[in-house]
């Protein structure tokens, strides 16, 4: 497991986007590294394509990932994974949660869902990880815990041991703690093959 | 912690006794975390003039004082600024101005260092958290050593970053006091004469402070690349070029002219990287010191490691990979937004929709389309005053201004005075949703609460606008589309100034998420496929295509000619503004199973 890495969260404003990136944000903190975690609020969050940058390591300056220097894309949704391609490298791992939200366009008509969002990342050989965390969530009776479900896949490619992710866990959820942490294990399941 | 909480820290820590700010992306949180400590007083203004008056008063009481606002509204703000630095203060007074490169949220990506270089202010640019704490309390230092404001210069890549944050011990506030100086307050000409030599010595001061302080910080490394840079441009630089010798500057005014030289003569070629415009550039410039800046460097949009790999021409690890081309994903109203049963109804009333800027400014993308100028903060309301003027009898009955309850507190009153005071005959809106929502829910002067949460007197709107003037007062519910549409005919033809009010609580406040709520459902035997609920554009509401053979599974009532039909999804909320909208009811209140 790498000491620094910059993990991409990607997906639609209101999906728990902020909590998923804040909860491992401090897993990495309670582990001794640096972090820094950049996100746009605002405009930006009303329903539209939702971004946050982590990065981690010994010491960590600039806040924003670079082009092509992704190494974790978490996507909450299916085609928003495709968006942040450029970001991505050839040893990207993306995780993508496999709901779709249908964006103005093609909500009202005009425009087509992509048939297969994940091929575009797929023909760079990009290496994807598809969750399908409403099922997960629903399994461990908490029907919002996907974005837990979908952390339990990351941390698994992160150099923070299980327990003390578990304890950051307890202290940062609002509720339905142990339903969350049943999904959580569910995703770090998904992640160790 | 956030950039953000870590100013709000500083503040608490170096003894901010009063603070007062107006909303704006990416500075509102400061305030809101700062109201949480014990023993401070913070409040939101209606606007950033009054925020900053409030925060210039308190310290001419004594006590250190804090004023927070994004960049536009430092434009707000500035005549109290300019002036500021000519009384100087008696409590450190720190004015902290967040700049949002790439207008994430915003309007346009103005430069606050112009207005320390203008008001002639010392200005402080921390790079990280860390830094942002550590510099709000040089802030308050230099501001009663020297006499002056502080401008603090945040940008969004601070205020929203995340980083470790060592907290410290809380100073004790200072004792407020009545200090009587009008030689010093009183700024009429004889005395303002006065200050400003004054002010020009402070200044003299500042500059030797600035080549001496520890905020600006000289790392030599390779000689042949140096670079001079501040704020988190100087973490993109140290990310790109690692090696590079560095002249990172914490305070970005007054510059440090000597170290600039001594820097510039230990390296051989110089750069300058800073976000926004040219700021030291044209000033390093100018002490004939010769360095390459935004020939390289954009001026336009934020900085960032991979655009300053471009500038300086380095090869990245991987460059990524081109993103495909799919439908955008812009943010929209909410579902159960009461702007959105306005705006539809503007949408045909074929009108000129004078806008302002507030989630409503929204009403402006497809399918609503109603929107068709929006400037700054307050502007519909004179602007539709000055086209109407300008348009004679011909504009009669073709313009309407819309303004929400926050900007009508903030800016609006003043021009619905004018237009009252003037005679003009267009029509006002004003979208009260109770609450400032764009920014993320701050109570403002109609909400009846404060920044704590605490009860505050409302603002009877239809009584003030009555007291500025205005005949016609009328208020409607903007989720029953056909009522409101009536009423909105009506005053738009009406040849006097009118006011409608378009009164419905933010969706996303806590009182309407908590009500009980019917959600709505398409029933498929009774859509025909017409699209017309699509014209809403509400996120609730999804066309779902469909074959042949699953039309007549369905029960479609065109099973061979519907390409598709109408749904509704888990967003909806129950508003009813769509129920209006369909000719054939197949749109009914959900069967709870
Ligand atoms: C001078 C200035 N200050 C602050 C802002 C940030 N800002 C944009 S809109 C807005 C208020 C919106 O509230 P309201 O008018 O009530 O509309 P709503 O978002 O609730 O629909 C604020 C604070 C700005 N754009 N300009």
């Amino acid at each position: 497991m790498a000491t620094a890495g910059n993990i991409l969260f990607c997906g639609v404003g209101g999906q728990g986007i902020l909590l998923a990136s804040e909860v491992t944000s401090r897993a990495l903190m309670a582990a001794g590294l640096d972090i820094k975690k950049s996100e746009v609020h605002g405009m930006a969050q009303r329903g539209g394509s939702v971004v946050a940058h982590l990065r981690y390591g010994d010491r960590v300056f600039s806040p924003l990932i670079e082009h092509g220097g992704a190494d974790v894309v978490l996507s909450f949704e299916l085609m928003e994974a495709a968006r942040y391609l450029p970001f991505m490298h050839p040893k990207t791992t993306v995780i993508v949660n496999t709901q779709k939200i249908a964006p103005p366009a093609v909500a009202t008509g005009k425009a087509l869902y992509p048939a297969d969002p994940l091929a575009f990342i797929r023909e760079h050989q990009v290496k994807v990880i598809p969750v399908d965390g409403a099922a997960i969530a629903a399994e461990a009776g908490e029907p919002r815990a996907a974005n837990i479900a979908l952390v339990g896949v990351l941390s698994t490619f992160l150099p923070v041991a299980e327990e003390l992710f578990i304890d950051i866990l307890r202290q940062r959820l609002p509720r339905k703690v142990e339903e969350n942490l049943v999904a959580f294990r569910r995703g770090r399941e998904l992640g160790t093959p | 912690m956030s950039g953000n909480e870590a100013l709000a820290l500083g503040a608490f820590e170096a003894g901010v006794a009063v603070a007062s700010g107006y909303p704006g992306t990416p500075s509102t949180d400061i305030l809101e975390n700062f109201c949480q400590y014990d023993g401070v007083y913070a409040e939101w203004a209606p606007n950033e003039k009054v925020a900053l008056e409030t925060a210039i008063g308190a310290s001419f009481a004594g006590v250190r004082a804090l004023a927070t606002m994004k960049h536009v509204g430092v434009n707000v703000a500035a005549d109290p600024l300019f002036t500021a630095a000519y009384t100087g203060v008696f409590g450190g007074l720190a004015v902290i101005c967040a700049d949002d490169p790439e207008m994430h949220s915003s309007q346009n990506e103005q430069d606050s260092r112009n207005y320390a270089l203008a008001a002639k202010l010392p200005m402080l640019e921390p790079a990280d958290p860390a830094e942002a704490r550590a510099f709000v309390h040089e802030a308050y230092a230099i501001s009663e050593e020297f006499d002056i404001p502080v401008l603090i210069r945040s940008t969004t890549r601070l205020s929203h970053v995340e980083g470790i944050v060592e907290p410290g011990e809380r100073r004790a506030c200072r004792t407020p006091i009545l200090n009587r100086e009008p030689a010093k307050l009183v700024m009429l000409p004889a005395n303002a004469r006065q200050r400003r030599q004054d002010l020009a010595d402070r200044w003299q001061r500042l500059q030797r402070l600035a080549e001496n302080t520890p905020l600006n910080q000289m790392i030599l490394r390779d000689r042949r690349i140096g670079v001079i840079t501040a704020g988190v441009a100087a973490l993109h630089v140290q990310e790109v070029l690692p090696d590079a010798s560095i002249l990172k500057l914490g305070m970005v005014n007054p510059l440090p002219v000597e170290r600039i030289r001594e820097f510039a003569g230990q390296v051989d070629e110089l750069y300058v990287v800073e976000d926004l415009d040219p700021i030291i550039e044209t000033q390093v410039r100018a002490l004939g010191i010769a360095c390459r800046g935004k020939e390289v460097v954009p001026a336009i949009g934020e900085l960032s490691p991979t655009v300053l790999r471009r500038a300086f021409g380095i090869e990245p690890r991987h460059p990524g990979f081109p993103a495909p081309d799919m439908p955008p994903r812009p943010p929209n109203m909410c579902p159960g937004c009461p702007h959105r049963g306005l705006f539809f109804n503007l949408a045909r009333l074929n009108v000129f929709v004078s806008g302002d800027i507030g989630c409503y400014t929204l009403g402006f993308l497809p399918p609503l389309s109603a929107m068709d100028a929006c400037v700054c903060m307050g502007a519909s309301i004179p602007m539709a005053h000055g086209m109407a003027r300008a348009l004679g009898a011909e504009g009669n009955g073709k313009i309407v201004a819309v303004i929400g309850d926050s900007t009508f507190c903030h800016s609006g009153i003043t021009g619905l005075l004018n237009s009252a005071y003037n005679g003009d005959t267009t029509t006002v809106i004003i979208l009260d949703n109770r609450i400032t929502a764009m920014t993320g829910h701050q109570p403002n002067p109609v909400s009846g609460s404060t920044l704590r949460g605490e009860p505050a007197h409302e603002v009877d709107l239809e009584r003030l606008c009555q007291a500025l003037g205005i005949e016609h007062v009328r208020v409607v519910d903007p989720h029953d589309i056909p009522a409101c549409h009536k009423v909105l005919a009506e005053e738009i033809n009406r040849e006097q100034l009118s006011v409608v009010i378009s009164r419905a609580p933010c969706a996303l406040l806590p009182e309407v998420r908590k009500a009980p709520k019917t959600p709505l459902a398409v029933e498929p035997t009774a859509c025909t496929g017409c699209r017309s609920c699509l014209r809403i554009g509400c996120p609730a509401i999804v066309w779902t295509p469909v074959t042949r053979e699953e039309a007549a599974a369905l029960g479609l009532p065109r099973p061979d000619k519907q390409d598709g039909h109408a749904t509704i999804n888990a967003m909806c909320i129950g508003c009813g503004q769509c129920v209006a909208l369909c000719k054939f009811s197949a749109i009914q209140p959900k069967e709870v199973s």
